[in-house]
């Protein structure tokens, strides 16, 4: 789950890793209040999780209440690639003297965490990677030693930062490596780090991607929950407990298995279509999680036909069968439905759908077949609608 | 022959209960012949569960059987524990199933067993398990798609393509020495590298299936061990081509960040390595079905 800069700011507050002081705001007034207690001037920030915020004019500098209400309302309901601005973030702003860029997240190849520091901040790492790849030190930390104060001062040398910001960037980043492991986060950045012009370290901004994984041991996640996904459907998803994630195609994709469950996309793809969404309904493909994966696509209103592939492993294709027949009996759909069941019981499972099949309920034989009749109705009900 | 287990391989279920998920599958395992020999809970040390004997902790009952393998499906919380458990009472061979672990308790257990306990092989977590077809089943592959006798071997990171590739297969009469499923976690246990090693030792495998998916770069570096040191045939299909960047597909590991994961790079990498780089898992199939023909 990535979290909103301002939401990051609030987590790092619980590892004290410092950052400016300053509030969030849903509208101009609460924009004002937010910059008086900061303190002017300060700096208003649209709350979007996408890069090129200030590029598209979400980030302005306000030196008095008047020029807060001007930027607040301007970038308030600005589009900023696609992500609606529906909150603010407003803060002091920081008399900057140099820009650093901190990072840890998970090494996959090395199985070690790998820490990131660049005296060379405010730009993106992947460009400073590109064009001067010696201006960031890496350093991998064993998971199970940890960081130490020692090794983050080291560290620091070795990146170069400035003498004035060593011993606080230091203790900063032990206070990241903290947020990192023990608030179970995937990413934990922040670009830029800042030296202020009276000599203190500090995030001026955060990005923090959290392990969905872990949300069972932090309840103070469920706030950051609510804010998630802006993507309605993806919200009724959430809601019925589903993994779907919304894409832009017409063919709406229901699959047992998230490899299976991207393969599916991609044979859709090679055939021609693409796919409404990516829905991994996992092993138990009953009735009741049938259902509720058929109402998410129903709902979705480019969706013109969906195509159900489901492999039967533990779960028995007849089962399968019993929760799509139950299921549609629930839901009353809007697209056709073509239908690929394969695997253990998969002679039972398919005797059972016999009676059932029509122009709305299709079955084919195999993946690849199912795809391409799934396309071709999608394409068809798309024509027919033109 | 097979990788990893075969018919002399004993196992013990770690967390049973009458309704744990572990006895539900331990059972299945045993039922397709599985030497399942021992149960744990803490709880229920002494006590006999469908014929199970079951013990305390995993040292009593490797003590007591002899066990050599263990089968964790206990939930995310508790699995890490689990493993260490297990690697400390002696068990060479671990299958984790377990889904939804977070990632920090993946990094700091993979680098204690490396560290405390290199003899010790973890397969998993978030994972079908490995079957060796007539011989051993730890995990939740269904038996009746497998087809013992070879000569292909499996390695996937993905559960119902594993099932499909093992189906793709048996239908077409072409049997498998072992099928492993690594798993779709960041931090697994047995990467593709160790499966691909060890079926190239192995004689019976004359062949391997490798499926990946998008996300880090084990594919990647499977394909400069390919390119380097396997002599034997590799089939491989890559899901995820048409996955949008910075969205996990299912899987924890399944994402592509930046321009790092991609199944167009990694299948790229794979076909320079000389390896059979297949569009989908049914051209996969008929692809390695061509080549076992031509084995002979």
């Amino acid at each position: 789950m990535d979290l909103f800069e301002y939401q990051g700011k609030q987590y790092f507050a619980r590892f004290s890793i410092p950052t400016s002081p300053g509030g969030v705001a849903d509208t101009v007034t609460e924009a004002v209040a937010q910059a008086d207690a900061a303190g002017y001037p300060v700096v208003v920030k649209a709350q979007v999780k996408v890069g090129g915020r200030g590029k598209a004019g979400g980030i302005k500098l306000a030196a008095d209440a008047d020029e807060v209400r001007r930027h607040a309302g301007a970038i308030l309901g600005m589009d900023i690639k696609g992500h609606v601005v529906h909150r603010l973030w407003v803060e002091h702003a920081s008399d900057i003297d140099k820009e650093y860029y901190a990072s840890f997240t998970l090494d996959r190849p090395a199985k070690k965490h790998l820490g990131m520091l660049s005296r060379e901040g405010g730009v993106e790492i992947e460009e400073v990677a590109r064009t001067n790849p010696g201006a960031i030190a890496r350093l991998h930390v064993d998971p199970v030693r940890g960081l130490d104060r020692e090794a983050a001062r080291r560290w620091v040398e070795e990146a170069g930062l400035d003498e004035a910001a060593r011993d606080q960037a230091a203790d900063l980043l032990v206070a990241l490596y903290r947020c990192y492991t023990e608030g179970d986060c995937d990413l934990a950045e922040i670009n830029p780090l800042i030296l202020t012009t009276d000599g203190r370290v500090h995030a001026l901004d955060a990005k923090v991607t959290l392990d969905d994984n872990a949300t069972f041991r932090h309840p103070e996640w469920a706030e950051y929950a609510a804010t998630e996904t802006e993507d309605p459907r993806e919200r009724m998803a959430k809601e019925k407990g589903l993994n779907y994630i919304g894409l832009s195609g017409t063919v709406g994709i229901i699959a047992n298995g998230a490899g299976l469950a991207m393969s599916t996309l991609d044979v859709v793809n090679q055939v021609g279509g693409e796919a409404a969404n990516f829905l991994d309904v996992g092993g138990g493909a009953n009735a009741d999680v049938m259902s509720a994966a058929l109402e998410v696509i129903n709902a979705d209103p480019s969706v013109r036909s969906i195509f159900v592939n489901i492999f039967g492993g533990i779960t028995r294709v007849d089962e399968v069968a019993k929760g799509v027949i139950e299921a549609l009996g629930r839901v009353d759909l809007r697209s056709p439905i073509v239908l690929r069941l394969d695997g253990t019981n998969a002679e039972e499972g398919r005797s059972l759908l016999a009676p059932h099949l029509s122009d709305r309920l299709l079955a084919e034989p195999t993946m690849l077949e199912a795809a391409r009749r799934a396309v071709a109705l999608a394409g068809q009900r798309s024509e027919e609608r033109a | 022959m097979s990788i990893f287990v075969d018919e002399t391989t004993t196992v013990v279920i770690q967390g049973v209960s009458p309704t744990s998920q572990g006895l539900y599958h331990g059972l299945r395992n045993r039922a397709y012949g599985t030497k399942v020999v021992a149960g744990t809970n803490p709880k229920r040390g002494g006590e006999e569960i469908e014929g199970i004997p079951v013990f305390a902790t995993v040292a009593e009952a490797v003590q007591a059987t002899g066990a050599v393998a263990s089968f964790i499906s206990v939930p995310p919380p508790h699995a890490a524990a689990a493993i260490l458990e297990a690697a400390e009472a002696g068990i060479g061979f671990i299958v984790c199933i377990t889904e939804g672990i977070p990632a920090q308790d993946e990094a700091v257990t993979y680098n204690r067993l490396v560290e405390e306990h290199p003899a010790t092989r973890l397969l998993g977590p978030n994972c079908p398990g490995i079957i060796s077809p007539g011989k051993c089943n730890i995990g939740i592959t269904s038996g009746d798609i497998a087809l013992p006798g070879g000569p292909v071997g499996i390695v996937s990171r993905s559960g119902t393509l594993t099932y499909q590739a093992l189906h793709e297969l048996s239908q077409q009469g072409v049997g498998q020495t072992t099928c492993v499923g690594i798993g779709g976690d960041p931090v697994p246990g047995t990467n593709f590298i160790d499966c691909l090693s060890a079926f190239e030792a192995d004689p019976d495998t004359k062949a391997v299936m490798m499926i990946g998916e998008i996300g880090g770069s084990e594919e990647e570096r499977a394909a400069e061990y390919i390119a380097e040191h396997m002599t034997k045939p590799v089939v491989c299909y890559v899901a995820g081509v048409t996955a949008p960047p910075g969205r996990k597909m299912g899987h924890a590991g399944a994402i592509i960040s930046g321009s790092q994961g991609t199944a167009q790079a990694k299948m790229e990498a794979l076909t320079a390595a000389g390896a059979v780089v297949a569009q989908n898992p049914t051209e996969a199939g008929v692809r390695m079905v061509e080549i076992v023909k031509e084995l002979g």
